[in-house]
């Protein structure tokens, strides 16, 4: 049994907050889970994944975020409790369905977990999507510990019928990779059978509908801020004449600063855990009783804004700050030291003087960056596209995946990336704007997500441009999740349809499309090559498993390869292939058998056929 | 309860989730507060990995620059790289055998002398405990057990509010059956050497 299916209530475990999230909403008796995998998510989608198979929960892995929220939109319309899952990114692309689901709304619960990033760990950057929640008019919460996620993801549930609308459950990524422990609820059960009422006139967004809907909209938002006024979640604690604003993580450093400084007993604070819309009221009559206050959250002012609203609606005119330069900044994450020297600078306290180590005597030390996996599969594509072109000149566009990393020396193979699915559609830009070569490589996963629209794209307005899809089975980067090109037989997983990325390749009336087995050096360079000559649009299909996929399915299990003596030092195995298996000791190139995945490669590109598999016992 | 802040680092691929997940647990066994945060994105793709942990009254789970009261290196390079995370109370306990990052093979960096980190190391800090944590996983029957290793060498130092037995049982509960004996032995030979 999945452990966070115990039913016993009391029960302390020690729960990533991405598993505190899912053990809440399989309290609050969630029936349909929905995602496109995303960091700092993807936990609780890997988990929903586990149990939808020990249970009757429905999970899916749907094709992109959109696809996802509109999957839960209608189960959560047939009355079922729905959850969709994502990262920050992820709800730009859902952001088409969430404006208009806002004004139809919903029957049973639906909460939206989106995962921010501030100083973006995995992400292409931080925005802040608190402000998706005034966008919509959707009522949002967001927790301040890991602990706090179990229960609060229940209270989003019922927000949300409450309300009728679905409820943004918002994170950042030290909530949902943080760990603690927390106390187990009851898991209720799960009300399965869906069934949805017509109502067209409620339910077709068009402009005559929609008109109606909005109203609705905003009487739900003058609601939801007379709930928020009266919720346990938005709470003040203290009686002292200092004011802090603090909500999300931020509030675990506060916390600590006040105790550290010993100064919690003149401070008073205010923690809206349900933070759209804002508790006017209560932060009005917060402030009355304040001679200052501070406001503290990463990411933009969205909190500072709001209080400051209150405060001019409320007539008050107490300092009230937040970022500024030489407060909070809009920029990464917090940290406790930081939180607590800000604090202590702003209301004038003492604190004791900090004595960093002198660094100066530490060495400038070799850099560490994550690096493609030896005998990866984009490694050898990424080769054999520069050894096809040879001396053309040509850019690359790259998009999101493991497969980004190529664009590192000294494969260098990326010079632009915005999102998910961008690779084909800039490619077409970069293509009529300048005269060079364009290849653009996108993954299986990606290519599903958002990259078909560009391919099409290419294909209608005659652009000239090569895409490479780099099919290696799996959704690599956030975990190895399963895309529609899997095959789900092979993973002994039954009820899953396969999507034929060549089919849809060749659907599209593409003039050159051609498949590669990228392990194959030589071979795969004459193919790329034509394919580089050939004038429109012309598709490279890479097919080759991800290699640290195969290996955990036990597929591997190739021999390593090793330097023999016929190695004359010309280091190209090191210099364009950069396999991290390989290292240099007394100025003889090694290959690490423990990390050599037997890709065959390098064997293949070594001047002097100096590299062999190693022989078997 | 007081607090105790410690940071682990290693390179992807090292355990080091698996020792601070073991740490937890204990805790939670004996009742003491803990919690703790990890940064693990690209981890398998050869990254640097770490852990903080924070055990009694403190309601954060990261730990600020200076801030650590011991710092468990499982890579010698990436204990000096940490070292900002230390003050001069700090405790250090590090494994000797480098794992030299691919930017050292390619010339981009160079990877510094150990000695000069250990003395590096040792005149910033309170305490350096040096464990050859690779030979002793390997003695101990499981070069996988680097992780173990340490961890017993951390509890010996005595910051941590938890015994080994605490730690043992937790082993015992904890890591995968079959590598349970070999997890322990790796302990006990880490925590004799510190
Ligand atoms: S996880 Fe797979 S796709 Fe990603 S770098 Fe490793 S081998 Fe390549
Ligand atoms: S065969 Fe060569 S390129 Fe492939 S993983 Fe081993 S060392 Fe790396």
């Amino acid at each position: 049994m999945h452990k966070l299916l115990e039913d016993r209530p009391g029960k302390e475990m020690f729960l990533l907050g991405n598993e505190a999230i899912t053990r809440g909403a399989l309290e609050a008796g969630v029936a349909v889970a929905t995602t496109y995998p995303g960091t700092p998510s993807s936990e609780i989608s890997l988990n929903f994944f586990d149990i939808s198979r020990q249970t009757d929960l429905y999970f899916e892995y749907s094709t992109n975020e959109k696809v996802a929220l509109e999957v839960a939109a209608a189960a959560a319309n047939c009355g079922l409790r729905s959850m969709c899952i994502m990262k920050h990114v992820g709800l730009n692309v859902a952001a088409d369905a969430l404006m208009t689901l806002a004004y139809l709304g919903v029957k049973g619960g639906l909460v939206i977990v989106c995962a921010d990033d501030p100083f973006m760990f995995s992400s292409q950057n931080e925005q802040d999507n608190r402000f998706y929640a005034k966008l919509s008019g959707l009522p949002m919460v967001e927790p301040s510990s890991v602990e706090e996620c179990r229960g609060m993801v229940q209270y989003a549930f019922d927000l949300s019928e409450t309300l009728q609308e679905p409820v943004i459950f918002r994170t950042t990524t030290r909530i949902n990779h943080s760990t603690a422990v927390v106390s187990l609820g009851s898991l209720s059960e799960r009300k399965t059978g869906g069934n949805f009422k017509k109502d067209p006139f409620n339910y077709v967004a068009v402009p005559a509908v929609s008109r109606n809907l909005h109203a609705k909209l905003l009487k739900n938002l003058t609601e939801a801020e007379k709930i928020a006024e009266e919720s346990p979640y938005n709470r003040i604690e203290g009686i002292g004449d200092l004011g802090i604003v603090v909500s999300g993580v931020s509030y675990l450093y506060v916390i600590d600063a006040l105790n550290e400084l010993g100064v919690r007993d003149r401070f008073k604070i205010l923690r809206p855990g349900f933070t759209h819309p804002l508790p006017k009221g209560m932060i009005q009559a917060f402030l009355k009783g304040c001679k200052k206050a501070l406001v503290v959250e990463e990411g933009e002012p969205y909190l500072e804004e709001g209080v400051k609203v209150a405060a001019q609606e409320g007539g008050l005119t107490l300092p009230i700050n937040g970022k500024r330069t030489d407060l909070f900044s809009r920029l990464y994450e917090y940290d406790p030291a930081m939180v607590k020297k800000v604090i202590a600078g702003y209301f004038d306290i003492a604190a004791p003087a900090d004595h960093p180590l002198d660094l100066s005597e530490v060495p400038n030390l070799p850099v560490r960056p994550p690096a493609l996996c030896p005998g990866c599969s984009h490694r050898a594509t990424f080769y054999v596209v520069k050894k096809a072109a040879g001396s053309m000149e040509y850019m690359c566009t790259t998009d999101i995946g493991c497969y980004t990393l190529g664009f590192f020396p000294p494969l260098s193979m990326g010079d632009f990336l915005i999102c998910m699915g961008s690779s084909f559609a800039t490619g077409c830009g970069f293509s009529k704007a300048t005269d060079k070569k364009v290849v653009s490589f996108i993954g299986d996963s990606t290519f599903f997500h958002s990259g078909i629209p560009g391919l099409i794209n290419a294909v209608f307005n005659h652009h000239n441009l090569t895409l490479v899809i780099l099919d290696n089975g799996t959704t690599a980067m956030t975990g190895h999740q399963p895309n529609p090109g899997v095959d789900m037989t092979r993973l002994n997983m039954t009820g899953y349809g396969r999507v034929s990325i060549e089919a849809m390749v060749r659907a599209a009336g593409v003039g050159y499309v051609a498949k590669i087995k990228p392990y194959r050096i030589q071979k795969s360079i004459t193919t790329v090559r034509e394919a580089l000559e050939y004038r429109g649009v012309s598709v490279i299909i890479s097919e080759e498993m991800c290699t640290l996929y195969a290996k955990s399915l036990q597929k591997g299990g190739s021999r390593p390869f090793y330097v023999s003596d016929k190695c004359r030092n010309h280091r190209n195995c090191i210099s364009e292939l950069a396999c991290p298996a390989f290292y240099v000791e007394d100025e003889k190139v090694r290959i690490n058998p423990a990390l050599c995945a037997g890709c065959a490669v390098c064997a293949q590109i070594c001047p002097e056929n100096a590299i062999l598999p190693v022989k078997q016992e | 309860m007081d607090i105790t802040r410690l940071i682990i680092v290693a390179v992807g691929g090292q355990g080091n989730l698996l020792a601070s997940k073991v740490l937890g647990e204990a805790a939670l066994a004996k009742g003491i507060p803990v919690r703790m945060s990890e940064i693990h994105g690209m981890a398998q793709r050869g990254g640097v990995v770490e852990s903080s942990m924070v055990f009694g009254d403190a309601q954060s789970t990261i730990i600020s620059d200076g801030d650590a009261d011991v710092l468990v290196g499982f890579e010698p390079c990436e204990t000096l790289r940490a070292l900002k995370k230390c003050s001069e109370k700090t405790v250090v306990i590090t494994n000797t055998s480098p794992i030299p990052p691919f930017t050292v093979t390619t010339g981009q960096g160079v990877y510094p002398d150990i000695d000069m980190v250990k003395s590096l190391i040792r005149k910033k800090t309170r305490e350096l405990v040096v464990v050859d944590a690779a030979a002793m996983a390997g003695k101990a029957g499981n070069p996988m057990a680097v992780n173990m290793v340490l961890l017993g060498a951390l509890i010996k130092t005595g910051v941590l509010p938890l015994s080994a037995e605490d730690v043992r049982d937790a082993i015992r509960t904890k890591t995968r059956k079959g590598v349970v004996e070999t997890n322990l032995s790796a302990f006990d030979l880490g925590y004799e050497a510190a």
